[in-house]
């Protein structure tokens, strides 16, 4: 039997990832969309996770700085997106406190 | 460690961040939420520490220091912006986030395309990247030099403060736009299947060349007024640059959260749209600004509009049984939140109802005004959606409309002929009495006349939303 490749399991991890993103959103209550857009960009600054790869195994000056470049951008985002989110929901959370939400 | 436990960890930090927006369906629940996000990245990131050391010992000690470097450079940026950011400038804030998601992919796609054998794509030096992986570091890197282009253009267009031209709310057109366009489009194309079959190092870096021009292109004819779409659609765009690095490091982490960002941000995209009434590709293409200004130019003709002060509006609202306030952006802008609350008090203790309408579209983004109300510490309870409000005008006796204009015109509703005909929008015109709080008689973002402010029972108070409100406050005692 042919061996699956690589690609085709990364294809049905992201197809399916695509779903359950679809229906968590969609259950979103419009009132906190603005938290979503921080968190959704915390969770994209992900993308250090290749940025941390590429800054520490790279040998070439020219791919260290792309490599670190990348973690420093991602790391905006990562503590930027979340702690922001936190400000807001914050905000939101004093008066929920006070009475049943709606 | 070995991979499966890696592999196992990230699948951890994966759910983590499927919680963290499962989290945001209701205010109670989405501070927790926002822990399972920190806490899925902190895992994801310690994961990833732990790999480096895994696939190449010899280099991790003093690689890591490149990544500490990085993480106490971009994190104390991005903390400082965090606290200090105000929350009418969240729109801005965003856009500069997306900018850097999108720039932060593109270099990583440089760095796996100069080093593969490095990034563990290909096992020897002198390897050459399989045609999959150059497909999708193609396709990542492409839209990452467009999220980050077109970002720094909607964060321009946000702040409009700069004098660039191009990062002025007006649409920038010129002949042959969409020509240009198409052709940028083919030509990436062209360039990426280019690399994808022979991995010419050139045409990778002419098309990230050509990516970046085209999210410039892409981002200027788009009018001010639809910049609430264009942030969503970045939004989406990030992620799908994050799932194609993803696809490109064989990283299914990355695939997962990149596929979260990009469907959230594309059902964004779909619900401002709607609640504008344009399809997708028509704000892709532009063209808000080019239909009003020729609406605007037929309604010159001079119209009476009953005007009164700030004491004839408190003296109405004082003596109403409900009230209805609908904020907009030009009360963000005055910075009138706090004034609002003091009235909406006020008017409470005199034994009104008080409630507020948002439209979905008020303010800069998605959901913005429910953070600006919040932050003034406004009742969450009295704040409500459209779809909730709508029917309730009919029975309301007085209608406070702040610093909104486009949403409470009712020529998206009479008028078939109107440019924004058919957009949903908040029936003020149905209460009354209605109050108008606005600057001037200018038109409003779409640059339309709004019938609304002409009737009969529409009692105009112009001035600063700030100044105007005080005034109501020191009049209601």
């Amino acid at each position: 039997m042919d061996l699956i490749s690589d690609g085709l399991y990364n294809l049905i991890i992201f197809v399916l990832a695509i779903y359950v993103g679809y229906h968590v959103v969609w259950n979103v209550t419009p009132a906190l969309h603005t938290p979503l857009m921080a968190v959704t960009n915390a969770i994209s600054a992900i993308v250090i996770v290749g940025a941390m790869l590429a800054a520490a195994l790279t040998e070439t000056g020219l791919g260290k700085l792309m490599g670190t470049l990348a973690v420093a951008l991602a790391a905006v985002n990562v503590f930027g997106g979340f702690l922001v989110t936190r400000r807001m929901l914050e905000m939101f959370k004093k008066k929920t406190a006070k009475a049943e939400a709606k | 460690m070995s991979m499966n436990q890696i592999t196992l960890l990230y699948l951890v930090a994966s759910v983590c961040f499927i919680q963290a927006l499962k989290g945001l369906s209701h205010p109670t629940s989405s501070q927790r939420g926002n822990l399972f996000g920190m806490a899925g990245m902190a895992i994801a990131v310690l994961t990833t520490l732990a790999l480096v050391f895994k696939l190449n010992a010899e280099v991790a000690g003093s690689g890591i220091v490149f990544i500490i470097l990085g993480l106490l450079l971009g994190g104390s940026v991005g903390t400082l912006m965090a606290k200090r950011v105000e929350m009418t400038k969240m729109p801005e804030l965003v856009a500069f986030m997306h900018s850097m998601i999108g720039l932060a992919a593109v270099f990583i796609a440089i760095a796996a395309v100069l080093e593969p054998q490095s990034l563990g794509i290909v096992q020897t030096m002198d390897a050459p990247i399989p045609t999959g992986n150059r497909l999708e570091l193609f396709l990542g890197a492409a839209i990452g030099a467009i999220t980050f282009s077109g970002s720094v253009i909607a964060f321009g267009k946000l702040s409009g403060k700069y004098k660039f031209r191009l990062f002025q709310g007006a649409p920038v057109r010129f002949q042959g736009q969409h020509l240009i366009n198409l052709l940028a489009g083919l030509l990436i194309l062209a360039l990426g299947l280019t690399f994808t079959l022979n991995g010419s190092t050139a045409a990778f870096a002419l098309l990230l060349l050509l990516s970046f021009a085209i999210g410039v292109l892409l981002i200027i004819p788009i009018g001010g007024a639809d910049m609430p779409v264009v942030v969503s659609m970045l939004n989406s765009y990030s992620g799908w640059a994050a799932a194609g690095i993803g696809f490109s490091l064989n990283n299914s982490m990355l695939i997962v959260a990149g596929s979260l960002v990009g469907s959230s941000g594309a059902i964004l995209s779909y619900i401002m749209c709607k609640a504008m009434n344009r399809s997708f590709v028509n704000v892709l293409l532009g063209g808000f600004g080019a239909d009003a200004s020729a609406s605007t130019e037929t309604a010159q003709e001079q119209r009476s509009v009953k005007s009164g002060s700030a004491d004839d509006a408190t003296f109405l609202l004082s003596n109403a049984d409900s009230v209805i306030i609908v904020p907009g952006y030009g009360l963000a802008v005055a910075r009138a939140q706090h004034a609002l609350k003091e009235l909406a008090e006020k008017l409470t203790e005199h034994g009104v109802d008080v409630k507020f309408a948002i439209h979905p579209v008020a303010g800069r983004m998605p959901g913005h005004m429910n953070v600006l109300l919040a932050e003034a510490e406004l009742p969450y309870e009295q704040v409500y959606e459209m779809e909730d409000i709508n029917s309730e005008f009919g029975q309301t006796d007085v209608v406070l409309v702040l610093g909104a204009n486009d949403v409470v015109n009712p020529a998206a509703k009479n008028d078939p002929k109107s440019p924004i005909a058919g957009m949903p929008i908040l029936e003020a015109f149905k209460a009354r009495t209605i109050i108008v709080n606005k600057r001037s008689m200018a038109s409003g973002y779409a640059g339309l006349d709004n019938e609304l402010f002409y009737l009969d029972k529409t009692m105009m108070v112009f001035g600063d939303a700030k100044k105007v409100l005080e005034d109501m406050v020191k009049a209601v005692a």
